[in-house]
């Protein structure tokens, strides 16, 4: 059975899920998304893997979270208040979750994981330390050169071509 | 340790609900990406579950692969919605429409 912590930390990651997606503001959403990230990464330390937490938190809630709110900046502020959903898609939306979370959590349910505990200890994380080094550098070579090539890539695609010089003249 | 494998499954599956309702209903481009960053969240966190109760390093591995790769997907897509936002002068998806067949 869960614990009490675990219970907090679902009701903050999944509330704030729902809240990222469904505040009127997106500077609020992307806090609220900031949440969840911060809750998927309090799940990690209840999993006892502090490293992949703390990656979590290094990766999703400084870096990506900081980026998206600087785009949303970058919007017309009166898009940023402005929700654009179809009402009628809306409904259909609700409904298709419900149906997902019902068929998938009661074949879950039913299946062999439900009686599946474990007393071993947890994986120590030197042990990740070693595998990434021996047996897995050439993915992490590979994971270099594509986040290089990404945001290069991303550098690139969001210049501007048409500021001929840097002084602005409005 | 009190909490079971099947605790963590269902709150990511109720995170990849979420995340298909966002992707369906919703049109603003930013939040589209939101949906997709939660997602992207449920998997991991069904990695590093799995990973824990088998136990084997794999699971924790292959999630901090994924949490890397997901950094450099955001990357991309924020620099396409700026550009789109440029273009149009909007973040509906609905108007980004000169790909439209």
């Amino acid at each position: 059975m869960a614990d009490a912590v675990f219970l907090a930390l679902s009701v903050i990651t999944i509330g704030s899920a729902i809240a990222a997606l469904e505040l009127r503001s997106l500077i609020y959403g992307s806090i609220a998304l900031m949440g969840t990230l911060g809750g998927i990464a309090g799940f990690f330390l209840l999993l006892d893997s502090p490293f992949v937490a703390m990656f979590q938190l290094a990766v999703y809630v400084g870096s990506i979270a900081v980026l998206i709110l600087f785009t949303v900046m970058l919007v017309k502020r009166e898009l940023i208040f402005k929700k654009i959903e179809d009402k009628r898609r809306k409904f259909v939306g609700i409904a298709l979750m419900l149906v997902f979370m019902v068929a998938l959590g009661s074949v879950i349910m039913n299946s062999g994981i439900k009686t599946i505990t474990t007393d071993e200890p947890a994986v120590d994380f030197r042990d990740i330390g070693a595998d990434f080094l021996t047996y897995y550098w050439p993915a992490l070579i590979l994971m270099a050169l594509i986040l290089t090539g990404s945001v290069t890539g991303a550098l690139i695609l969001a210049r501007r071509e048409d500021v001929e010089n840097e002084q602005r003249t409005d | 340790m009190s909490n079971e494998l099947i605790d963590f499954v269902l709150v990511s599956v109720a995170l990849l609900g979420i995340g298909i309702y966002g992707l369906s209903v919703k049109r603003n481009a930013i939040r589209m990406l939101f949906a997709v960053e939660i997602i992207i969240n449920a998997a991991n966190l069904n990695l590093v579950a799995f990973g824990r109760f088998l136990p084997h390093s794999g699971g924790q591995t292959l999630a901090l692969f994924s949490i890397a790769i997901a950094a450099a997907e955001v990357a991309v897509g924020l620099s396409l919605i700026i550009v789109a936002y440029r273009m149009y002068q909007n973040i509906d998806v609905a108007d980004f429409r000169s790909l439209k067949g």
